[in-house]
């Protein structure tokens, strides 16, 4: 199980990635995926939808059990992972790359973790 | 408390996620997952620890008559070495559990019960024992592994002779040394794939386990949890107890007639279903063609009526499709049109033949 350096996190255990210009991207830890087991489908709201940090964004379906996503920032989507809808196993193999959302206009959330706090945070959950 | 198989150690070194099931601490998977595991069983060989389930003997000149009593299929005309599925009813007809008939001779019966039931159904079955017969649970002293697979014959036959081998399904052998391993051997499983079940002492379980794992190496063999046993049985289409029976659907309704033999003298529940006369019920296969996977107790439509529920539903890691088993109004049938309630959404679907995956031989 890794946790990725440059990343925030939420309690839900969603990342989020800051990028220039007010973007970031979002989707879910390692630990979260390991959780879920092999993921058979992943469904996600569309473009232009404006989301407030907490709000529920889509939901992943596992083998075994579905489980919502929320987002960790507050934003606009911008862009929707099309290519993992098509390859869920993706998260599996590589959840720190698999990207689900682009939002724009960020609004940073300082209630989130760094990387060190998430590792405590998995640890004693 | 959950208890722990003899296995317990051999899994948490295996990388085995523990989750409680049936009262024991089993693996749901281990590090390589349900889908590879599943994929697994089909093309290779898969091993599982199956030592959860019960086992209790019958003994004596009425071990037969006190079986066919308790359970709805004919167990009068097996042979010594041969395997039976039956449910078992109550009164009324509901399923108390499912289980297998090992027929050893005249005299003596083994037979295999569920972990979740064992304490009901020890109860049930002592409570009603009678005549020349001997009722005894030796759950604790049976240790049970399941080796499933197209390659299943591969590997046991590097630990074991052919000779010694159970040939058809459903049939057993006794006394198998499999790696020096005294074994009960069955070509039975609840996966749809060839493969075997082995039984013997529990503390042979780790060594037997291990020389399995060791053997089966070179044919792709790898352990697996309760997840892909899930997965596998249910696109087999096997029925589980708890989610496609429990103790108020009668076998007539879930699909299992074959298994009930109204022709026999007597047995618990056959007035009951003599009563109810013919089913309104049905199970049924269900294939959504939206998005989605239904799950246990998501309701089923025909247009805007609802005529039923999904009784256990996953994403099928071989057929790559969502599928379900449904316990539906009689009047549906293959092809028709149905939508599943999945979170709020009705998903469509469609009402498809049992089972989704069969063999190929």
């Amino acid at each position: 199980m890794s946790v990725e350096r440059d990343l925030f996190y939420a309690e839900t255990h969603e990342w989020v990635k800051y990028l220039d210009g007010g973007r970031a991207l979002i989707g879910i830890s390692d630990h979260a995926q390991e959780q879920m087991g092999d993921v058979a489908f992943i469904n996600l709201c569309d473009e232009g939808e404006i989301i407030s940090a907490g709000d529920e964004v889509g939901d992943i379906e596992s083998i075994k059990a579905v489980s919502e996503i929320y987002s960790p920032v507050s934003g606009t989507v911008s862009k929707v992972n099309d290519e993992l809808l098509e390859d869920p196993a993706a998260l599996n193999s590589d959840p720190y790359g698999a990207w689900l959302l682009e939002l724009e206009g960020v609004t940073e959330n300082n209630s989130l973790m760094d990387a060190d706090e998430y590792e405590k945070f998995i640890e004693e959950e | 408390m959950e208890l722990k198989t003899p296995l317990y150690d051999v899994h948490v070194k295996y990388g085995g996620k523990i989750v409680p099931f049936g009262g024991y601490l089993l693996p749901v998977q281990y590090g390589t997952g349900i889908v590879a595991e599943h994929m697994a069983v089909r093309t290779k060989a898969g091993l599982f620890d199956v030592s959860h389930m019960g086992e209790v003997t019958f003994e004596g000149k009425d071990a037969l008559k006190n079986i066919n009593m308790l359970v709805t299929n004919d167990c009068s005309g097996m042979y010594d070495g041969q395997v039976r599925y039956s449910p078992m009813c109550n009164e009324n007809g509901g399923v108390v559990d499912d289980l297998l008939v090992y027929k050893k001779n005249d005299e003596s019966y083994l037979v295999v019960i569920n972990a979740a039931n064992h304490d009901k159904d020890v109860a049930w079955m002592k409570a009603r024992v009678f005549g020349d017969a001997v009722f005894t649970d030796i759950s604790s002293s049976v240790a049970q592994l399941a080796l499933q697979g197209p390659a299943s014959k591969d590997i046991i036959l590097k630990l074991t002779d052919e000779a010694s081998l159970p040939v058809k399904y459903y049939s057993f052998t006794e006394h198998v040394g499999v790696g020096g391993i005294d074994c009960l051997v069955s070509r039975t499983g609840y996966t749809g794939e060839f493969g075997y079940e082995l039984y013997t002492k529990p503390e042979n379980a780790a060594d037997l386990w291990e020389k399995l794992i060791e053997a089966g190496a070179e044919f792709g063999l790898i352990p697996c949890g309760l997840g892909a046993r899930d997965t596998l049985r249910l696109e087999a289409a096997m029925p589980l107890y708890g989610h496609e029976m429990n103790d108020e659907i009668t076998p007539l309704e879930t699909g299992l007639g074959y298994f009930v033999k109204m022709t026999k003298d007597d047995f618990i529940g056959k007035a009951a279903m003599e009563n109810k006369g013919e089913p309104t019920i049905k199970r049924i296969g269900v294939e959504l063609c939206e998005r989605g996977i239904a799950r246990e107790e998501c309701k089923v439509f025909s247009s805007d009526k609802e005529v039923g529920h999904i009784t256990s539903g996953t994403m099928c890691p071989y057929l790559k499709k969502a599928v379900g088993m449904a316990l539906v109004d009689k009047d549906i049938s293959e092809g028709d049109e149905l939508f599943v309630e999945v979170r709020g959404k009705k998903l469509r679907a469609e009402a498809v033949a049992l089972p989704f995956y069969k063999r190929t031989k």
